[in-house]
């Protein structure tokens, strides 16, 4: 790609920038709050500061824990708070507030609280930041009624899904996979006020004999995958939900229904994983459809170790993608 | 109030017997861990480093001086800035720079990493990446030295940044009510990445934190090696007389970016104030004019310690460069304890 076409291509980082500041400046309830803001160590609040003032920009303490129910009470009493908290897994401090707070209150109190809070988290693995940096935790959060999740793969989707997500009355916990800022996650740039609904799932490649479900960077690795096998006949279908919870079932099933077959591709630890969900749910609802076992492409059920020498093997590859395509046509 | 010492006379820990072996000491081990860092930057600008380092380059005198007023049996926990620490407490070099290469003979055969490393044969019980997350492993290693009667207290550094995690607060309330032998020792070098300590604590010293929980706080002068070995030694001598936890900040300075080549868009410090502290803070340099000026050690001496240590460290860096990667299968090692028969 030469540097031109480039320049006119949407990148994460300017995504995040962009939805949030065309939704602050359409609904001054949003505030955002993160570490390391104003100096925009990130790279995704350039000019934020400037453009809204100390009062709705602030630099969040390292104080996880407090940062999440601080958002919680805020949006109680009528803000709408994003809170970065850069990498994912600094959410294990705050996983009090995310459960008991963040993800119940509006339940146990019989539907007074209103929680519109957005979460936003970077999945940075596949960098040698070893096991306290690397984690992948949304299904964690899949597991705890009362929050949405997205897990967008492209810029543009990134945008249009974060705006959703400021606009939604519910929690929303946004992951953003790291290895798709650079040149895996540019996108075409929308035109003004770009939407992408909650609960939608966009099919990147249509296909007829086996469905290939990627998640984050597994959307991309699911795509090099359908082009690697469809030089050896197979038609892959590729699915890439974008939103994990609510998850878009009806695209899902359907396409399992036509080819029969099922792979998803996900980057997080195998047990109890976005994967092992959907396929559970493929194997109730579409059994009668299914021509082949469901498999799962994940991140081995081990921690992330620091050495290059080990760190690759343990994630999800195109290869590993077309292997698993392989068995589901025993 | 930050506590100095006064550079004018031969201090009583130097002038005694064994006085001269401490100094050199100090300084053999601030070396190090200079040394170290700087040829961890070296690794860095090679291309031979897989990932990103927090240097503890200026704030030399606060890891030494804690570190040597605690044992080798003692306990010891850290952060993110995580190479000072481990050398400080005696580690040795050549396993810890083969670990920041990710090698098989590094002190966590590669597992861990610059920012996890750890080392039990010393007393270190590990790094943590995640900011604040080892300050209750400190207080639960002092809690164990407490029940088995053994005499050890567990040294947990900590930032300024990390002073506004719950778990140290959790964590300093803990060891109060049962009097456990730990030292909160919090290395407040100013910043939280770009944070400054001013705009996140609600106190100017992160010593006046220790009131909260009936503890001593006390402020160090964290560039001078001797006053914080000074408050360290007494927060260590109570805990050891069953008298409980103790607080010592020392206030320093990171000479170099929060992680060694991070770009940081927006200036947050004036990099031409930065520059000045090598002239005017550098604690290997104040020491080095002191232990002069005291007649500790002659410029030559010092010269040739410091070329041991060099010597040391460059043999550290071939170890670690000629040492094998891990096999693929150490991935999945060490989940659990294995069972042996
Ligand atoms: C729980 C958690 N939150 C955020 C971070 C990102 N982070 C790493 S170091 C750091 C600043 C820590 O500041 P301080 O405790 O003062 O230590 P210093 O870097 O100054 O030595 C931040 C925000 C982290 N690693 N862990
Ligand atoms: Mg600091």
């Amino acid at each position: 790609m030469t540097t031109a076409t480039r320049a006119k291509q949407l990148g994460f980082l300017q995504a995040i920038n962009r939805a949030q500041t065309e939704e602050m400046t359409r609904d001054e309830r949003v505030i955002l709050m993160g570490q390391d803001l104003r100096a925009n160590v990130f790279g995704a609040a350039a000019g934020a500061l400037e453009k809204f003032g100390p009062s709705r920009i602030r630099d969040l303490p390292l104080a996880e824990a407090g940062s999440i129910g601080v958002a919680a009470g805020a949006a109680m009493a009528g803000l709408r708070p994003i809170i970065d908290l850069t990498v994912a897994s600094f959410v294990f401090g705050a996983m009090d507030q995310f459960v008991s707070q963040l993800a119940k209150a509006r339940y146990m109190f019989g539907g007074q609280a209103t929680l519109p809070v957005v979460v936003r988290a970077a999945l940075y693995y596949h960098g040698g930041t070893a096991g306290h940096h690397a984690d992948r935790p949304y299904p964690m959060f899949m597991n705890v009624p009362g929050l949405k999740i997205i897990l967008p793969s492209t810029a543009p989707d990134l945008l249009g899904l974060l705006k959703s997500a400021i606009r939604d009355d519910n929690p929303v916990l946004c992951f953003e996979d790291a290895n798709l800022w650079g040149r895996k996650g540019r996108g075409p740039i929308p035109d003004a006020d770009h939407i992408v609904p909650l609960g939608q799932a966009a099919v990147r490649r249509t296909g007829t004999d086996v469905t290939i479900v990627g998640i984050g960077l597994g959307a991309f690795l699911a795509e090099q995958a359908a082009a690697e096998l469809a030089a050896d006949g197979i038609s892959a279908e590729v699915i890439d939900p974008r939103t994990l919870v609510p998850m878009d079932w009806p695209t899902i099933f359907e396409s399992v229904t036509r080819t029969g077959r099922l792979v998803v591709v996900d980057p997080a630890n195998r047990t109890c994983s976005a994967a092992s969900e959907i396929a559970a749910r493929v194997a109730e609802d579409c059994f009668d459809a299914l021509r082949g076992p469901l498999v799962r492409v994940t991140t081995d059920d081990t921690h992330v170790p620091f050495s290059p020498a080990l760190e690759k093997q343990i994630y999800p590859s195109k290869d590993k993608v077309v292997a698993a395509v392989r068995r589901t046509f025993v | 109030m930050t506590v100095s010492t006064e550079p004018t006379a031969l201090p009583a820990e130097f002038a005694c017997a064994g006085g001269r072996e401490l100094a050199m000491e100090m300084m053999r081990r601030m070396q190090r861990v200079r040394l170290f860092e700087e040829a961890t930057k070296v690794l860095f600008h090679a291309g031979e480093l897989p990932a990103m380092v927090h240097l503890s380059i200026g704030q030399e005198a606060a890891v030494v001086g804690a570190c040597l007023a605690t044992g080798t049996s003692d306990y010891m926990t850290g952060n993110h800035r995580s190479h000072g620490h481990p050398i400080a407490k005696g580690a040795r070099l050549d396993a810890l720079m083969a670990e920041l290469l990710g090698k098989a003979t590094g002190v966590c055969g590669g597992k861990g990493g610059s920012m996890h490393l750890a080392d039990f044969s010393v007393g270190s019980l590990g790094e943590s990446g995640i900011v604040g997350s080892a300050i209750p492993v400190a207080t639960g290693a002092a809690l164990a030295a407490q029940v088995r009667g053994s005499g050890q207290v567990a040294l947990c550094f900590f930032g300024d940044g990390a002073a506004s995690e719950g778990v140290l607060h959790e964590s300093m309330n803990m060891a109060s009510i049962w009097k456990l032998p730990v030292v909160y020792f919090c290395e407040n070098n100013g910043y939280a990445v770009s944070v400054t300590a001013e705009e996140s604590l609600s106190v100017p010293d992160v010593s006046m934190r220790a009131a909260g929980y009936s503890m001593p706080g006390v402020t160090v002068d964290g560039q001078d090696v001797l006053a914080v070995y000074r408050a360290t030694a007494e927060a260590v001598r109570r805990a050891r007389a069953g008298e409980g936890p103790s607080l010592v900040e020392a206030k320093t300075y990171r000479f170099h970016e929060h992680a060694y080549g991070l770009q940081v868009p927006t200036p947050y410090r004036d990099q031409s104030v930065v520059d000045s502290w090598f002239a005017t803070v550098d604690p290997l340099t104040l020491f080095h004019d002191r232990l002069v000026a005291w007649d500790v050690a002659t410029s030559q001496e010092l010269d040739a310690l410091r070329a041991e240590v060099r010597s040391e460290v460059d043999a550290a860096v071939e170890f670690a460069r000629v040492s094998p990667f891990p096999p693929p299968e150490a991935a999945y090692t060490d989940v659990y304890k294995e069972v042996t028969a």
